[in-house]
């Protein structure tokens, strides 16, 4: 009946020193500790080739002491948790707030899609590029329209630069 | 109210007195004006995420949330300004946008918030015309349904089940339009406390599992009702329809159950109409069952018992009576048999050690208020699951954790808590009483200044323990602690050492000493007299009788059963049925006819189930609560004080002449005047300590929070439920190891009783050298008691 912890299985020893670092850096209350879920999510997501498994969001609740409900709020809200399904080698993020909206997004998506095969949040099927389900404001508005790729910002985009990012991709 | 700070508001133009600090939702409710809402509950967190209850305050920009809105002295509100109206018509618009038009199939209909407030502030047509959202809905269990699709995502369960229940089981999915509220890993919930989701949910998105599609709300009739189940007594409406009760809701009730209802009290009605419900009378003739008329039954039950007195002399007969029955029933059922002239009564079924009983109070108090509980700041509970055992009162202890009080426990296991106990103390069965009296002697030692000296004999008792030392510390410190005794504490074979020495513990902490009744009448049973050895109100027997377990143990010529079922509801389940096979003659008035029951009986008098009969509780702060019969029994069945009264007449006893079940009430309440409820078990030297210096492997178990009555164990949705009672052998991996045996291997147990093979899980919960095996269940019968030494074999 006692709560089994997953977390000495799922968590490597160099993934539980890197959630360590972020648990020193905020107060070792419930909610200091509950702060610590997005970049433990994160670190755990990287090394698990850019998506979340059940058990990885199971094991950091167990690790963190928070409710594994609350963790899996998490991993479901933000568009850049990846849940369940794997995804390719490269994570294309295009934004369609409403800078980027008003500056032709919706067009470039579906450029992208169109270029690539396939629709938002799906992966092509060589594995290569997966384009992130519907995404908001990335904080670029100045740059609009903008996509992140792998992590990196390209801004004032048009349907060339596109083709010239996503190409270049392997 | 009245210390608080207040403050006046002015609402739609009335003044309003209002706690300083509060929302302004609050007042207005306490005020009778009502402002639309789905997410707010007085009992739950704010979430000011619906925002039906938007309001006009002057001076303010925007419509504000009167959930969220705290007052200020002078505050001009109106609730039903243009403005206001304009807002909430707005809200109202938007959350309809994706609900369902599915009313006429849906459970809630007619009882829905939502439906109620379209009403008011809904529009006629609606004027989204894109595509309404469908979620899939996911499998909670067998006591809540899901209709997701309706949910409006006012999180009340979410914030219920984190809050109260204490177990964040629920949560909201995904973001925006999309979001659901689910578990998402859809393992169900496990929550004792799950179904007052269904209470909370404004829509039919959580709706009651097994009353689905049973009734609608419109059709049937409310009665006010009192839990047969735990110590609690919780208040609830049982909603009847054509005669039979379809639905447990609760009643709201401040000082027991607040709004909320354990799933135990809401789903064991399901188990009334179960097909072994017995419905006309019947005598055994030739080992052949046969329904006969109420007269010959009467006549022929009259004759057995009679019969056993007269051959095998009174003190031959004895009377099992459950402790759920009512205090009506109870009385009676002690008058027939001292009428007869035997002492043998009791409804302590599952009670270990009665050895204090003469010194005892008059009734299982738990020394304060259900109420007084979420005050404490430090208590011990002693061989109590309080979760499980009295889930409302377990509740209290967790809002006492949430200001910080230190919850301690002295069990023979580590439990599954839904608050953190600050220390868990689990040793083996036989070593509680060792711990409990190092508690003692260590607080009596650091001298707390209450001047209570130990008595002779507690440091002979005691073990050296350190975290019995700790336990004594927090206690110390403590300004109002508390030391409850539980349902295990009952069942322990050195029961009454543990109430003298939890007695002992409480004193020298300066705090209340407390008992935990195991069932809804348990304190009803003492003052109803139906104890061997006290008559109504506490008055010493002329002569007195054994208590159940030597009724059991010793084997009598003659039973009067109520209600009982011999393998489940009894201390020692294998002595029972020995016993019962054994005799002469049983006499069994019953809900139910269980196998077992019909095995050993000769007459079965068929008696009005819950909700079926007048009667009396008393709960274990000594409260009283009547309730009335709300559907006639079923079939030919009748309330069981009807049976005692005629049964008595058929006898000829005296005192037996009664018109109705407020005579008797009159009786016993008369009897009772004056007694003053009471906690003290004083501890006298040589108090028996078996110990466990021997070494060998200790058996201890609890009854399953779904296995403690006739009617509970045959709801079949809560025997579905993920935590019912299993039939299985817990041990400590060291434990397993010495036998030799695996995770999930068979074991042979074998006790004084007999012997049983079970699954042996492994769980480090459980202390060294002790196998957990839980109570109450038919597959352990042969164990006998849920305590005691035991012989392990791997199989």
């Amino acid at each position: 009946m006692t709560a089994t912890t997953s977390a000495d299985q799922v968590l490597t020893a160099e993934l539980r020193s890197r959630i360590d670092h972020w648990l020193a850096k905020f107060p070792d209350t419930p909610e200091g500790r509950q702060s610590t879920v997005i970049p433990a999510l994160h670190a755990v997501q990287d090394a698990n080739g850019g998506y979340l498994e059940r058990r990885h969001v199971e094991a950091v609740a167990d690790y963190i002491g928070m409710a594994r409900a609350t963790a899996f709020e998490v991993a479901t809200f933000y568009s850049m948790f990846d849940l369940d399904h794997p995804v390719g080698r490269h994570k294309v993020n295009i934004c369609t707030n409403i800078c980027c909206w008003l500056n032709g997004a919706e067009d470039l998506v579906r450029y992208a899609e169109e270029k690539l095969g396939v629709g938002l949040g799906e992966t092509t099927g060589d594995g290569r590029v997966t384009l992130v389900r519907e995404e908001e404001c990335l904080a670029a508005c100045t740059g609009a329209p903008m996509m992140i790729v792998d992590g990196h910002y390209h801004t004032n985009l048009t349907r060339e630069r596109i083709d010239e990012i996503l190409d270049a991709l392997q | 109210m009245s210390e608080q700070e207040t403050v006046t508001i002015e609402v739609d133009g009335r003044a309003v007195e209002a706690v300083k600090g509060e929302m302004v939702i609050a007042a207005t409710d306490r005020a009778g004006i009502h402002i639309p809402r789905f997410c707010y509950h007085k009992h739950l967190p704010i979430a000011a995420n619906c925002r039906m209850c938007l309001v006009d305050v002057e001076k303010a920009p925007k419509p504000m949330p009167a959930c969220a809105t705290a007052v200020a002295d002078g505050m001009k509100i109106t609730t039903d300004s243009q403005r206001a109206i304009a807002a909430q018509r707005g809200v109202m618009e938007f959350l309809l946008i994706n609900h369902p038009l599915d009313c006429p199939i849906c459970d809630q209909g007619g009882e829905c918030e939502l439906q109620d407030l379209a009403l008011g502030f809904g529009r006629g047509v609606s004027r989204f015309t894109e595509g309404k959202r469908s979620v899939e809905d996911e499998d909670l269990g067998p006591l809540v349904a899901t209709e997701m699709t309706r949910c409006i995502h006012c999180t009340r369960c979410v914030r219920f089940l984190d809050t109260v229940a204490g177990k964040k089981e629920l949560g909201g999915m995904f973001r925006g339009e999309r979001t659901e509220i689910k578990t998402y890993v859809g393992e169900g919930i496990r929550s004792e406390l799950s179904g007052n989701v269904i209470d909370l949910c404004p829509v039919g998105a959580l709706t009651n599992k097994p009353f689905r599609f049973r009734a609608r709300s419109w059709e049937m009739l409310s009665f006010p009702a009192v839990s047969p189940h735990d110590g609690v007594g919780s208040n609830m409406e049982l909603h009847t329809l054509r005669d039979r009760i379809m639905r447990v809701v609760p009643r709201e009730n401040e000082a027991i159950n607040q709004t909320w209802l354990a799933d135990r009290d809401r789903y064991g009605i399901e188990g009334l109409y179960s097909e072994d419900r017995l419905e006309r009378p019947m005598i055994k003739e030739g080992g052949q069952w046969r329904e006969v008329p109420w007269e010959i039954a009467l006549r022929r039950a009259a004759e057995s018992l009679r019969g056993v007195a007269s051959h095998f002399g009174p003190e031959a007969l004895g009377a099992l009576l459950a402790p759920t029955a009512t205090l009506e029933e109870l009385y009676l059922a002690g008058q027939l048999v001292r009428g007869l002239g035997s002492g043998n009564v009791d409804h302590r079924l599952r009670e270990g050690d009665t050895s204090d009983q003469a010194e005892a109070p008059p009734f299982p108090y738990m020394g304060q208020r259900i109420e007084e509980l979420a005050d404490k700041d430090a208590v011990l509970l002693v061989g109590a699951y309080t979760r499980h055992e009295q889930p409302m009162i377990n509740h209290r202890l967790r809002q006492a954790t949430n200001s910080g009080a230190a919850v301690m426990t002295l069990n023979p296991r580590r439990f599954e808590w839904n608050f953190e106990p600050v220390l868990e103390h689990a040793v083996a069965p036989g070593r509680m009483v060792a711990e409990l009296a190092a508690v003692a002697c260590a607080l009596a030692k650091g001298g707390k200044g209450k001047g209570a000296d130990l008595p002779d004999g507690v440091e002979a008792l005691a073990a050296k323990s350190e975290t019995a030392q700790r336990i004594a510390e927090r206690l110390k410190v403590a300004e109002r602690p508390a030391v409850l005794a539980g349902n295990m504490a009952a069942g322990h074979p050195e029961a009454a050492t543990l109430r003298a020495l939890g007695t002992l513990v409480a004193e020298l902490a300066g705090g209340p000493f407390g008992v935990l009744a195991e069932a809804a009448n348990t304190a009803g049973g003492w003052l109803a007299g139906a104890v061997p050895h006290r008559l109504a109100g506490g008055a010493e027997a002329p002569l007195s009788g054994l208590s159940a377990r030597e009724m059991v143990e010793r084997g009598l010529r003659g039973y009067l059963l109520l209600n009982v079922e011999p393998e489940a509801d009894l201390w020692n389940p294998a002595a029972a049925r020995q016993a019962l096979s054994n005799a002469d003659s049983v006499v069994a008035i019953t809900v139910y006819a269980g196998d077992a029951l019909k095995e050993s009986a000769d007459v079965l008098l068929p008696m009005g189930g819950f909700g079926e009969t007048a009667g009396t509780f008393v709960n274990s702060e000594g409260r009283w609560q009547s309730f009335r019969g709300v559907t006639s029994p079923l079939g030919e069945a009748r309330p069981g004080w009807k049976i005692l009264r005629a049964l008595g007449t058929v006898l000829e006893l005296e005192g037996f002449e009664l018109d109705n079940a407020e005579e008797v009430y009159r009786i016993v309440a008369a009897a009772c005047e004056g007694v003053a409820p009471g906690s003290r078990y004083p501890f006298h030297k040589g108090a028996a300590s078996a110990g466990s210096a021997s070494g060998g492997t200790e058996l201890a178990g609890a009854v399953p929070i779904y296995s403690g009555d006739p009617l509970v164990r045959r709801s079949q949705p809560l025997q579905h439920a993920a935590i019912a009672g299993q039939a299985e052998a817990v041990a400590a991996a060291e434990t397993a190891g010495r036998i030799g045996a695996t995770d999930g291997g068979m074991v042979r147990l074998e006790a004084e009783g007999g012997a049983v093979e079970l699954p042996l899980r492994i769980d480090e919960a459980i202390p060294a050298d002790t196998i957990w095996v839980p109570a109450a269940l038919r597959e352990r019968v042969d164990l006998g008691p849920p305590f005691g030494r035991l012989t392990v074999t791997a199989v």
